[in-house]
């Protein structure tokens, strides 16, 4: 009966999308009902991603269909997208800053006066009438640059609701809202179900999701492993399609003793732009030989709590100590010193160099030690590289290539060899799996367990839990800058997990409205 | 067996290609000389290729102090007024002295003199990393700014006046001033030999130290060069002194070969290295590049413009074709960087 109330406004049959390299998404079959929330759900890589970027005209499927409203259509652009009445609110934000609220939401579609002179007072006023709508109080005036991000999303949703989107896609709008803002956004989604929009939602926070959606759809690996409607849909029914049964697990064969403690955190602040604190007060310690996983949600302050102990923030308040020795200096050539190596979790952007070799790479922070006196000894840096690259079995050609020729398993290889090269106690291992395949995330994994097991302690964060679970000796949640849950092997369970890193998001069930 | 064959005949192709790629800065340099032996009678004389080795120089050494700034994915357009001021502060000193009051001077003899003026360009250039380091100003912008103010600093020095005959003191042991620029050892001058240690030296600052590795990586990529461990900020620091340091050694020079200083002097020196450095093979996007690249670039140059004088042409030709010889150089590069991305990709391709 359900299924009437709703139709199905665009559907997917047989779509498959390779990227050099991967499939992403393998023969899906997706149907995207009017006038409802479509919840879409996976871990990081799943395909959700990809099979949205095929509905807004980004990437077209490399085989497979797509059908709105009954006819077959090949989108080949965001504009022809937007001609068939889908809109996208990209979990990157594509705003410009340096533009008012106004211009940014008719950006392409400027309302004109004969074509030529832009009517900024047209155009202003039904900003207000959108801003209205989505019960936000913003200038249309003011620059997008100086809005806080959760009222950016909210820039985004209204430049989506000004094209009169029929389809509606959300990736993961949440992740920068208050408990506040979100609340308004679901108003907003309620009222444009009511209206007949075909929402798409994607989010990590599952809580979230059962309350908001009436379809679900869970992917794993590319493969649509659920699809229904959301009536008695419970979280442990999620996470088991999203994880599958027989979780494959990265057994733990090596067994060895804890060393002393190697790494600990006192009280960790490190303040935001909008007052509070990214990472709020956290306290951790680390064994020799330890693996601790930090799990939690993109935005928790993981990513920020590793690259504090780096050194990335001059301005974080705390104290870490390694091995036993407080640092002192800011500086993160001090913290590689006292041995502590990080592995970003934007490789791209963080972890190399593009532009130069494996080889320059991978010794960019050793050069100190090829050299005696401010000259490089060059044969010992090529033997050091040529025993590193196979040690970690990095499949490379020449280390004379840039490293931007490397598969993303190899490069993540390169970086991890860049930080074992300077011979580090404790090493921070931020999403150490993010875009690499299967294959190579096995390999990464194999490799920190021969690590731990030689001594080193690991702090390893991601948000995946099979991951989490599978390696961790001791795993810490993490959500809105704090530490929510502390676990053993023994106590760690999935629902626990995701429970603590929900903390602070929680939404609750009591304001379940029925629409039904 | 054929498909052997197929997968290997290209890939050779690509990479005889890269090879003449890499080197198309020299065969660039070995064309024009060829060109203008034929077409200009005295070209290949002694006297001429050391006039026009001295001419070279003054551009390469701004090009070499420019070549490291852009690799460090700056730009220094402070360096031809560092020039003027340099050879104002020169002419002042072999002039003046330093007046102390009371009516007493001090008066310096010429390596005094050069000490004192290159730590002038070297603070230039400290000021320039100050700016761009602590203050966060663009480096465009903040060495635009050095750039008026060191010239007209230059120009306030002498109220606009040239610093004349600066033939120097014996007594004071400056009159060895004028060697600088007209002197030679084994009849080679000596402000080539400066060129030869200071590009030897830089050569080896960029590839056989960490410093020159640094350099190359904060170009490359800041944010990961800044979480490797390397201190971007004193690195930045060095290659803006470096480049002051060789405006300094060019501000020198030339007011010793011309015994006299003038404020004007080194306008428009700058674009003259930053074509150099590109016409190298210098990356303006940073993290790429060569000193010995950088060198040959300012060859080309050199050579194009002196030898398109001895034949002749007006220089207003000379100034376009100077520009087109640019762009071409530019367009070959990128040229280059598509091939050795494929010569890359299919060795890695070939590895599975």
């Amino acid at each position: 009966m359900e299924q009437e109330k709703h139709p199905i406004g665009l559907k997917i049959r047989g779509g498959t999308k390779v990227y050099p390299g991967t499939v992403a998404l393998k023969n899906a079959d997706f149907d995207l009902r009017m006038g409802a929330v479509n919840v879409l759900v996976g871990e990081n890589g799943a395909g959700k991603s990809t099979m949205m970027k095929v509905i807004a005209g980004v990437e077209q499927l490399t085989s497979g269909s797509i059908f709105v409203g009954g006819k077959e259509v090949i989108l080949t652009s965001t504009e022809e997208a937007a001609r068939h009445g889908i809109g996208i609110v990209f979990q990157e934000l594509n705003l410009f800053p340096n533009m008012t609220v106004a211009d940014n939401i008719f950006i392409n579609r400027e309302r004109t006066r004969y074509g030529v002179d832009i009517d900024r007072a047209k155009q202003r006023e039904a900003t207000r009438k959108l801003m209205k709508r989505l019960e936000h109080d913003i200038d249309p005036d003011a620059l997008v640059g100086d809005l806080k991000v959760g009222q950016q999303q909210i820039v985004e949703i209204a430049k989506s609701l000004a094209q009169n989107a029929r389809i509606l896609i959300l990736d993961e709008p949440t992740s920068a809202l208050s408990a506040a803002e979100v609340e308004i956004l679901f108003r907003v989604i309620e009222e444009l179900k009511r209206d007949g929009v075909g929402i798409v939602y994607i989010s990590h926070r599952l809580e979230e999701l059962i309350r908001v959606g009436d379809y679900i759809t869970v992917l794993r690996d590319g493969v649509i492993t659920g699809a229904r409607s959301m009536e008695g849909v419970d979280i442990p029914w999620i996470v088991l399609n999203m994880i599958g049964d027989a979780s494959k697990d990265f057994p733990k064969t090596l067994d060895h003793p804890f060393g002393d403690e190697i790494f600990r955190a006192e009280d960790v602040y490190l303040p935001n732009s909008s007052g509070g604190f990214t990472v709020n007060g956290v306290s951790m310690s680390l064994k020799a030989g330890e693996i601790l996983g930090v799990y939690g949600l993109m935005g928790a302050g993981r990513t920020e709590f590793v690259e504090t102990a780096m050194g990335r923030y001059p301005h974080a308040r705390g104290t870490f100590y390694v091995d036993g020795k407080e640092a002192k200096s800011p500086h993160v050539s001090d913290r590689i010193k006292m041995g502590l190596a990080i592995i970003p979790e934007d490789r791209k952007q963080d972890g190399l160099v593009q532009i130069l070799s494996i080889r320059e790479n991978m010794t960019l922070s050793s050069l100190g030690d090829l050299s005696t006196a401010g000259h490089l000894d060059l044969a010992k840096e090529k033997k050091t590289v040529g025993d590193y690259v196979k040690q970690l079995l990095i499949k490379i050609a020449s280390p004379e290539n840039p490293v931007s020729s490397l598969s993303g398993g190899n490069q993540q290889k390169v970086v991890i060899g860049k930080a074992l090269m300077t011979k580090p106690k404790v090493l921070l291992m931020d999403e150490p799996s993010r875009g690499i395949d299967i294959g190579a995330k096995a390999e990464v994994f194999r490799v920190m367990r021969q690590l731990a097991a030689e001594g080193l302690g690991i702090i390893f964060v991601t948000s995946d839990l099979e991951e989490v679970l599978g390696l961790s000796d001791r795993i810490v949640v993490m959500s809105n800058g704090k530490i929510t849950g502390e676990f053993t092997q023994e106590t760690a369970t999935e629902t626990a997990l995701i429970t603590a890193s929900a903390v602070g998001h929680a939404a609750s069930h009591e304001h379940k409205e029925t629409v039904s | 067996m054929t498909a052997m064959t197929s997968s290997t005949v290209p890939s050779g192709n690509s990479s005889a290609l890269l090879v003449l790629l890499k080197a198309r800065t020299f065969i660039a340099l070995i064309l024009v000389v060829a060109f203008f032996s034929a077409a200009a009678p005295n070209f290949l004389s002694t006297a001429n290729l050391v006039i026009m080795s001295k001419h070279v120089a003054l551009n390469a050494f701004l090009a070499i102090g420019m070549t490291f700034v852009i690799i460090s994915g700056g730009i220094d357009l402070s360096v031809g007024s560092i020039v003027g001021l340099c050879g104002m502060v020169a002419g002042y000193l072999v002039l003046n002295g330093i007046d102390v009051g009371l009516g007493w001077s001090v008066q310096f003899n010429t390596l005094e003199i050069c000490l004192i003026v290159i730590a002038v360009g070297i603070f230039i250039g400290a000021i320039n990393a100050f700016l761009i380091t602590k203050l966060n100003v663009a480096p465009f912008i903040a060495t635009l700014g050095t750039l008026y103010v060191a010239r007209g600093t230059a120009m306030l020095s002498s109220d606009g006046r040239t610093f004349p005959n600066l033939n120097g003191n014996a007594e004071y042991g400056s009159d060895t001033f004028r060697w600088i620029g007209a002197g030679d050892i084994f009849g080679i001058p000596a402000s080539i030999l400066m060129l030869i240690v200071v590009g030897v030296l830089a050569t080896y600052i960029a590839s056989r130290t960490p410093l020159g590795r640094f350099i190359y990586a904060v170009g490359g990529n800041e944010r990961a060069a800044g979480l490797s461990g390397v201190k971007v900020n004193r690195v930045k620091y060095f290659v803006y002194m470096f480049s002051g340091f060789c405006g300094a050694l060019v501000g020198i020079i030339i007011s010793s070969q011309l015994v006299a200083s003038h404020p004007a002097t080194g306008d428009t020196f700058e674009l003259n290295a930053i074509a150099a450095a590109v016409l190298g093979g210098t990356s303006m996007a940073g993290g790429r590049g060569k000193i010995g690249g950088t060198i040959v670039g300012a060859f080309v140059i050199g050579v194009l413009s002196d030898g398109l004088v001895m034949m002749g042409v007006s220089s207003f030709w000379q100034t376009v074709i100077k520009g087109l010889v640019i762009i071409a150089a530019v367009v070959i590069d990128q040229a280059q960087q598509r091939v050795q991305a494929r010569v890359a990709l299919q060795a890695q391709a070939a590895i599975g």
